[in-house]
């Protein structure tokens, strides 16, 4: 096991620097200035531009740039936003936190929701039960994460004015309260990306039971006359969960896209709607860092799903 | 199920297609007197907030919104199929390097790029080729571009498991190039997987093209997508919520159409089917 980690982690580093000289080269080719709001500025002359450009070091060619960023984020030192006039790492680490725990809320409740009704459904195929989750499951991933916000929004907070629709970070309350009124904010968030995502994975967990309690051992467990609920936990669910921990961890960049749509939406101050600001406001720094970030993140949760299919899979990581 | 998905999708395009020359209102008409109208007889739909009339601005985005969906699934197809292919057909450092790409592109965050690339380039593509059509370009571009690589993963599958059928061992005894036996004979035989996996990436793009729009980095404020009357709605949603209802719906509605016609078609394209 512990070559496999070390092959994976070996895997995932040049990858990391892949996604690194692809988001440099976009950014490197696009056109647009950050000094160009200092152009339109009538005091500031020509020549002391010329010389701010040559202190940043925009002139160089765009290799030695590379790997200058480079060398700098591999150091910790991630520049300063030309906007907000805070080190960029400090924003980010403000921001971090709200965002995963969304993230990481909402992915539970997926989890909660996908697991029973997925193996419920494969387990009795065509049932009543069945036929009302696979049509619930497809409703709920055509609903487009912004319109489902917006629904709840409109039913809980103005219809009913149940809970807040404005994330506030800084809730006065202290102790118990304070637990309250976050569970209230982040409640809507927190089931627009949970309700989408468990509504996809219902379908994958529900085909790759399906795939799996057809398979012969299934049937000698049955003929053992162990229970079934025995079969489906022990047998079943341990390999069926193979391919949809697979699926899970390359959905992972696309649950980051819907958490930058639900931070917009309902105004939380995470790194997502950080980063809409960012390219609002031609803030180059804060772009690099938070896309970084983001990839940063889709490789350290592919490189969690490998190790999980690893242990779940002893097949794997003996190879 | 599907049938009744393929003619709700087919009326709705139609709808799309020929709505406009039905439905006389203009998508422009300012009317102050008729603001956040609920729907009537004279605004079916009911209107914006600068009077203009909904029904009118939901059937032209849905020409636009519709359009870039199949334009994006069409280049996410032609490009997947040919990297697929090309890794397909070849052994050894060809398919490995393809391989690696597609990977790094599977890493890759989506909708960050997506905005970043869209915000940066939009202003020399519209320089270029004109508002509309440089948008157009451009989304669709980065839309297709980020959808490939599923396509030429099932691709290069299929190509591995027809590569040693007899049919194509006999073609290739009979003298036939590699181009024609894969052109005339590998290709067509492992496209089933790839109609459904494009009719899914549609409705993707439609959902991808609608978030870039309501995150106001679309199509330009000017042009009626379903996504951006989303955005001009959302602020609006108290006092005239049938506003943002609509588009809403028909976004809804052609992804669910969608989705159940490429699961239909994967049930019939599948032999496994479940007894």
């Amino acid at each position: 096991m512990g070559s496999y980690i070390l092959r994976r982690l070996l895997i995932a580093l040049p990858s990391l620097l892949g996604i690194s000289v692809v988001l440099f080269t976009v950014l490197a080719l696009a056109p647009g200035d950050p000094f160009g709001e200092l152009a339109l500025n009538p005091n500031v002359p020509a020549e002391v531009r010329e010389q701010l450009r040559k202190s940043f070091g925009l002139d160089d060619p765009g290799w030695q740039r590379y790997f200058r960023w480079l060398a700098a984020m591999l150091r910790g030192d991630w520049g300063f936003s030309f906007i907000s006039r805070v080190n960029v790492d400090t924003l980010i680490l403000q921001r971090v936190p709200v965002t995963l725990a969304v993230i990481g809320a909402s992915q539970l409740l997926a989890l909660a929701i996908a697991l029973p009704v997925g193996i419920l459904s494969a387990a009795k195929p065509y049932s009543w039960f069945d036929r009302i989750a696979s049509t619930l499951a497809f409703i709920g991933f055509s609903l487009p994460t912004f319109f489902t916000g917006l629904l709840l929004i409109l039913l809980f907070s103005i219809k009913l004015d149940w809970l807040p629709f404005v994330y506030r970070a800084d809730i006065s309350e202290t102790g118990w309260r304070w637990w309250w009124e976050h569970l209230r904010q982040s409640l809507m968030p927190v089931f627009v990306l949970g309700l989408f995502q468990g509504a996809s994975w219902t379908r994958y967990v529900r085909s790759a039971v399906l795939d799996v309690i057809r398979l012969d051992y299934v049937t000698t467990a049955r003929s053992k006359g162990l229970a079934e609920r025995v079969i489906l936990l022990k047998h079943v669910v341990r390999n069926a969960l193979i391919p949809v921990v697979t699926l899970v961890a390359l959905q992972m960049p696309a649950v980051f896209g819907g958490a930058i749509v639900t931070e917009q939406i309902f105004r939380i101050p995470g790194i997502g709607s950080l980063l809409i600001d960012a390219i609002l406001r031609n803030d180059t720094p804060v772009i690099m860092a938070v896309t970084f970030v983001f990839s940063c993140l889709v490789i350290v949760f592919n490189l969690i799903a490998d190790l999980l299919y690893g242990w779940l899979d002893p097949r794997i990581s003996y190879r | 199920m599907a049938v009744v998905c393929l003619v709700v999708l087919g009326l709705m395009v139609a709808a799309v297609a020929f709505g406009p020359l039905l439905w006389r209102h203009s998508i422009e008409d300012i009317d102050f007197t008729a603001r956040l109208a609920t729907p009537s007889a004279a605004h079916p739909l009911g209107t914006d907030d600068l009077g203009r009339d909904i029904l009118a601005r939901v059937l032209y985005g849905g020409r636009i919104s519709l359009a870039v969906g199949m334009a994006a699934m069409l280049m996410a197809i032609f490009v997947g199929v040919l990297i697929g292919a090309v890794a397909g057909i070849s052994r050894g450092w060809v398919d490995t390097a393809l391989m690696w790409l597609t990977d790094l592109f599977l890493s890759l965050p989506q909708l960050p790029l997506l905005l970043i690339v869209i915000y940066l380039f939009r202003d020399t593509l519209k320089g270029a080729f004109g508002v509309e059509v440089g948008t157009f370009i451009l989304i669709v571009a980065v839309i297709g571009g980020f959808r490939w690589m599923p396509v030429a993963r099932l691709v290069r599958a299929q190509f591995f498991s027809l590569r040693e059928k007899e049919f194509v061992e006999a073609a290739r005894a009979l003298g036939a190039s590699v181009p024609r036996q894969v052109v005339r004979h590998i290709l067509p035989n492992s496209l089933g997987p790839v109609i459904v996996a494009g009719t899914i990436d549609v409705a993707a793009a439609i959902i991808a093209e609608s978030t870039l729009s309501f995150l106001g980095l679309g199509f330009p404020p000017d042009i009626p997508t379903w996504g951006r009357i989303l955005y001009d709605a959302k602020d609006y949603l108290d006092i005239a919520p049938h506003w943002a209802l609509f588009p809403g719906l028909a976004i809804f509605l052609a992804v669910l159409t969608i989705n159940f016609i490429g699961d239909g078609l994967r049930d019939a394209l599948d032999p496994r089917r479940v007894m």
